[in-house]
């Protein structure tokens, strides 16, 4: 049976890996989950400096869900590179950089600097709702998606993943774009942008007012925007969106996810990741399927 | 060992005050590793509600392998747990956090304050300290919790905010009052009350190490929701934040801003 898949030209041993933000580095979940099981570990967003992230409180509840205002807390890539990758480096995974920035100078330095690090893919956020609202508005339009890719491909020695906001009217669109600016892959759906108001208190509940919504509440957007997607471009596409178990991650993959990341699951439940590898395989082997790839994009 | 989640039968529960319920729960991996001032998180069967409440330690029992919580009700999620019967399982995560620094209880007079619901955990606190413990609890009136408890561990001083029991006041008023004094000071509770003990702590001297509270989801340190402010530039996040959950709960007063 074959559960692994290839992503811009790098071999996944499976198609399930940890989600941007909600597993840091690794080594606070290790004490659950051994890494080597993993398809890939992605990291917490690392910019050119340390980000002190938003002040507190930075995260709230919502029925089946979460809304979260970090705000990109990194300890930036000079010490990303000395502390987070050796660690990573141990495990027998794939390791995804996800990088953020305010500006495409910041993230080009970033993506420079990683050049000449052992990590396998770039995870490119420019998605984030929590940081700028004025650079959010670059990952909602096309043509500055189209240049940004296309001037991240040029310096990058690793493939690059474009992840996506679905904050948009048509995410289709701006997968396009990141297509024709090279992409090797795109990752969908980041956070929705969100409100939570604490009657009790008669303020926000998060100190950024708004913050990203995560969770199973968002899964059939998600799952929806990944069809889409998966429609409307060649390079495989990752989905991710309220992701708890193997039955809603084989939701993404027959939708045309060629993998999927588990995020905010990690949270309700530290052993969800291995969970979800050991139910597909389950699914898989019940339903007498020898190759993950005849469930990608199954459904049309 | 390590942290871990593990499904746990609920021994007894009980509601000791208004809104305050004592739970004892069969929880032999996590009671064999616990140490004061540590948490665990609760996760609810209801699964709109999809993050665990952390909550303090209130007793460990190594022997029988079992922890204590006491808990106010905050909201939906501990009200679903208030409810749960004696029989009834719990999945929980733990035990998180660092916990106070025992041995530097040793042979020193300890104060150990709590406000409100920051008072459930001093009670291990005082149990294990090595010193001569000197508990001040403050509540809001006469319907204290834990008192019984507190006095067979040593010096009980209750303060209450309407006075109708102890000082009337808070926790500050109390050591006023009762012309109190300590070589080393554990607290919990609050931010007034802490911004309080920290400044007292600092005129007088004394090494005080208090006990943060902040929402949280991970409650491991890999989501950077729980952060507070450090002095210094935190060596794992380089800027001035230090994660409550992993860094903390406890920190030394000095060490954070409040």
């Amino acid at each position: 049976m074959n559960m692994k898949v290839k992503i811009g030209g790098v071999e996944l041993k499976n198609p399930v890996m940890t989600a941007s933000g909600t597993f840091g580095s690794g080594a606070e979940y290790s004490e659950f989950v051994d890494l080597n099981k993993l398809g890939a570990v992605v990291t917490k967003g690392v910019a050119d400096v340390p980000w002190p992230g938003n002040p507190t409180p930075r995260i709230a509840e919502i029925h089946s869900g979460m809304m979260n205002a970090i705000g990109l807390q990194n300890p930036g890539v000079e010490v990303f590179c000395k502390r987070d990758i050796p660690y990573l480096q141990q495990f027998d995974t794939k390791v995804i950089v996800n990088v953020c920035g305010h500006a495409p100078e910041e993230y080009l330095a970033v993506v420079e600097r990683l050049a000449q690090e052992p990590v396998d893919m770039l995870e490119i956020n420019i998605s984030c709702p929590n940081v700028n609202a004025n650079f959010l508005a670059f990952g909602q339009d096309p043509k500055h998606v189209e240049e940004l890719t296309a001037q991240i491909k040029k310096i990058a020695k690793q493939p690059v993943i474009m992840k996506l906001t679905p904050n948009v009217t048509d995410i289709a669109e701006i997968a396009k774009a990141a297509e024709a600016g090279g992409a090797d892959a795109v990752s969908l759906i980041n956070t929705l942008t969100g409100m939570k108001i604490d009657v009790n208190r008669r303020t926000f509940a998060l100190a950024n007012k708004t913050g990203g919504v995560s969770g199973p509440c968002i899964k059939p957007i998600a799952v929806r925007m990944v069809y889409q997607t998966a429609q409307a471009v060649k390079i495989p596409v990752i989905g991710m969106g309220g992701i708890q178990n193997a039955e809603d991650a084989l939701e993404f993959i027959l939708a045309g996810a060629s993998a999927v990341a588990v995020g905010t699951a990690n949270f309700i439940n530290p052993y969800a990741t291995l969970e979800i590898i050991g139910g597909i395989r389950e699914y898989m082997e019940k339903n007498q399927i020898e190759d993950i790839y005849q469930l990608i994009g199954a459904v049309k | 060992m390590a942290k871990l989640k593990m499904t746990s039968r609920i021994i007894s529960q009980e509601m000791i005050s208004p809104d305050i319920y004592s739970m004892w729960l069969s929880a032999a991996e996590i009671a064999g590793q616990a140490a004061p001032g540590q948490f665990i998180s609760l996760y609810c069967q209801d699964s709109g509600r999809i993050l665990p409440r952390p909550i303090s330690i209130c007793e460990i029992d190594k022997e029988k392998g079992a922890l204590r919580i006491v808990y106010r009700i905050a909201g939906s999620g501990t009200r679903e747990f208030s409810k749960k019967q004696p029989g009834e399982t719990i999945d929980i995560l733990g035990p998180l956090g660092n916990g106070f620094p025992m041995e530097e209880t040793k042979g020193k007079r300890v104060f150990l304050m709590g406000g409100g619901i920051g008072i459930p955990p001093m009670l291990e606190t005082a149990k294990q300290c090595q010193g001569e413990v000197t508990a001040i609890a403050g509540y809001r009136d006469k319907n204290v919790f834990l008192q019984e408890e507190f006095e067979k561990a040593g010096k009980f001083v209750i303060a209450t905010e309407d006075g109708s029991l102890g000082t009337k006041g808070n926790v500050m008023d109390a050591i006023r009052e009762n012309h109190l004094e300590a070589d080393l000071i554990f607290a919990c509770g609050p931010a007034p009350m802490l911004r309080a003990i920290k400044s007292y702590a600092q005129e007088q001297d004394i090494p005080c190490y208090i006990s943060m509270e902040e929402r949280m989801a991970c409650g491991i340190g890999a989501c950077l929701a729980c952060v507070c402010k450090s002095k210094e530039v935190d060596a794992h996040s380089q800027v001035h934040n230090k994660r409550i959950c992993k860094d903390g709960p406890v920190f030394l007063s000095t060490e954070v801003e409040l």
